[in-house]
């Protein structure tokens, strides 16, 4: 990840059409942002309207996708799931790329003991295996939408760090940065205008690709009633509460697992798009 | 001496959770009806009258002395809790482990011997699909087909080594996707390399050239990814558990969590993190045996 290929926005983009796998991922986050702006056109009921007459109903009929344990449409509340999924995932990721690109930035620029510090910190969150930090989070906070937010966020921030940070040190011995110092400019200004527009890339790829990872824990922690309550529309939410019911009406479970899946899918996709087209060499 | 640090901080940071309960965690973990007396006995017994620094440095007196301190709800020791679950998480565990080794690593290498193959595209979006779905519905859809569908397998619960065949799959199938793609991606990375072209030259048959010359070589970035799976497990321990009735500490857990009983929650999370520290240090360690540039003093 050490190369540093000059990359025009063009190029960059002729090379990410050319791969078809990146287009797909760019479809289906396009769907995804659809779903979610325009959910109150796009669902045919109201999510949270329960009829209780109907509860269970297979799919097909009045309901496309069935409905749930309480005689909720699962297509609508699977179309404003998407704004949980989203609304988590981009939330939780600028908050994961404000904080990593601060430590990161200067744990590598200042080094010596802050840099030690910082590194070890992190090091300390990433000691804890998946899912367990965010659990320990949102086990003290208690769950809702905010803490998962801030849980996920934090989870995140190592990532970002590590990366900027590995970034900073191989910019921060370059002449035109000795040069910017020498005629005169401030640290803030260096970091600003040389260090930061180096990592710009490699954080848009990492960002997509956590952006999966933040729409996995998310609906992880909701599955097991730690993160977003009901009766929000969480897809992870409704898996959990399809499980009550696998023999009779499997498509309950069924259907959010899909939608988590194709979400997931989509940022990988277009993650890995990304870090190909930004970076040529790797494209084997 | 290098997790020394990192496991302090671990210490600490769950010592500091306990912070971030909003209101009196004392009596929030005994529920509405205890009285005060009570209240006043859990915080001075849990140190909760105490300040940070005192807390922690009493916490982790007690840590090294192997004493997680008592249970909340049962009044058991921690110790005791976490020995009874510990080793239907380590059965799980190991076996997720093994299967993602068994099926991962030769996937990858049979990957990038024959790139963009037929099994190469196959594997490389079953692999993209596995990284894709939560493991907690990879399990559910599990237990619709083999167990109420096919009614092959046991679909939950502690028994026959059959009960472990469907957690252990669905633990298991994202890292059988990291590796395999880990595994591809390395070994055309060493295929390219110059010694690889002099050893076929030399006329080396193309098996041992991927055993002996490639693969040993692919190794250090896989073992590495490998190490870091074993958090993915760990964690997801804690989803397949609750999937599948499975009495291991992931259940443990989230029991405590509901139950609100935080110094159950605090042993089983430190425990989980310690394991995995400790077997990134055997990781690092492993590095030496696979490459001997590498040396340790």
């Amino acid at each position: 990840m050490t190369t540093s290929y000059v990359s025009t926005g063009a190029a960059m983009w002729k090379r990410f059409r050319r791969n078809r796998l990146a287009l797909v991922g760019l479809l289906i986050v396009g769907v995804l942002a659809l779903a979610a702006a325009a959910a109150p056109v796009l669902a045919p009921a109201d999510p949270a309207r329960q009829v209780l007459e109907d509860k269970r109903t297979l799919p097909g009929g009045k309901y496309w996708l069935g409905a749930d344990e309480f005689g909720r449409d699962i297509a609508s509340r699977l179309i404003y799931g998407s704004r949980v999924a989203l609304a988590v995932g981009v939330v939780s990721v600028l908050i994961a790329l404000a904080l990593g690109t601060l430590l990161g930035t200067v744990a590598g620029y200042l080094g010596g003991p802050v840099d030690e510090t910082i590194m070890r910190a992190l090091d300390v969150l990433l000691a804890f295996p998946y899912l367990l930090l965010a659990i320990a989070i949102v086990s003290a906070l208690g769950p809702g939408l905010a803490n998962t937010i801030l849980a996920v966020g934090i989870w995140a921030t190592p990532g970002f760090a590590r990366v900027v940070r590995g970034s900073v040190l191989s910019v921060k011995e370059q002449e035109y940065v000795a040069a910017a110092r020498a005629i005169g400019a401030s640290t803030a200004r260096i970091v600003a205008r040389h260090v930061l527009p180096n990592c710009i890339s490699i954080l848009i790829v990492y960002s997509a690709l956590y952006m999966a990872s933040a729409i996995l824990l998310e609906a992880a922690l909701s599955f097991l009633g730690l993160g977003v309550q009901p009766p929000t529309p969480s897809w992870g939410l409704m898996v959990s509460t399809g499980r009550d019911a696998l023999v009779i009406a499997p498509h309950i479970a069924t259907f959010p697992g899909l939608a988590i899946a194709f979400a997931v899918l989509g940022f990988n996709l277009l993650g890995d798009g990304l870090r190909d087209a930004l970076d040529p060499k790797l494209t084997a | 001496m290098v997790m020394i640090p990192v496991l302090l901080g671990v210490i600490f940071l769950i010592t500091v959770t306990i912070d971030l309960i909003p209101g009196d965690p004392a009596a929030l973990m005994l529920g509405q009806g205890a009285t005060p007396e009570m209240v006043a006995k859990l915080r001075s017994s849990l140190d909760l009258d105490q300040p940070l620094a005192v807390r922690y440095v009493r916490y982790v007196g007690r840590v090294l002395r192997g004493d997680l301190g008592r249970s909340i709800r049962e009044g058991r020791q921690v110790n005791d809790e976490i020995a009874d679950v510990w080793p239907a998480t380590a059965a799980l565990g190991a076996t997720a482990l093994v299967l993602a080794i068994a099926v991962g690593v030769p996937a990858g290498i049979i990957s990038a011997r024959w790139p963009f193959s037929l099994f190469d595209n196959i594997a490389r979006v079953v692999t993209l699909l596995g990284l894709s779905m939560p493991i907690f519905w990879t399990g559910i859809v599990l237990i619709v087909i083999f167990s109420l569908w096919l009614g092959w397998l046991p679909a939950g619960g502690r028994g026959t080594w059959l009960h472990l065949v469907l957690p252990a799959v669905a633990l298991a199938s994202p890292s059988v996707a990291v590796l395999a793609r880990m595994t591809r991606s390395t070994m055309l990375e060493v295929l390219r390399e110059d010694y690889v072209r002099t050893a076929r030259a030399k006329g080396v048959a193309i098996r041992g050239l991927l055993v002996h010359h490639a693969l040993r070589n692919a190794l250090i970035p896989v073992v590495t990814v490998l190490g870091l799976q074993t958090g993915q497990l760990l964690g997801g321990a804690v989803l397949t558990e609750t999937v599948f009735s499975w009495p291991g500490i992931g259940r443990m857990l989230i029991r405590a969590i509901f139950a609100r009983d935080y110094v159950l929650l605090q042993g089983g999370v430190l425990v989980l993190a310690v394991t995995f520290v400790v077997i990134n240090l055997l990781v690092d360690l492993s590095y030496a045996y696979l490459d001997p540039r590498i040396t340790y003093r």
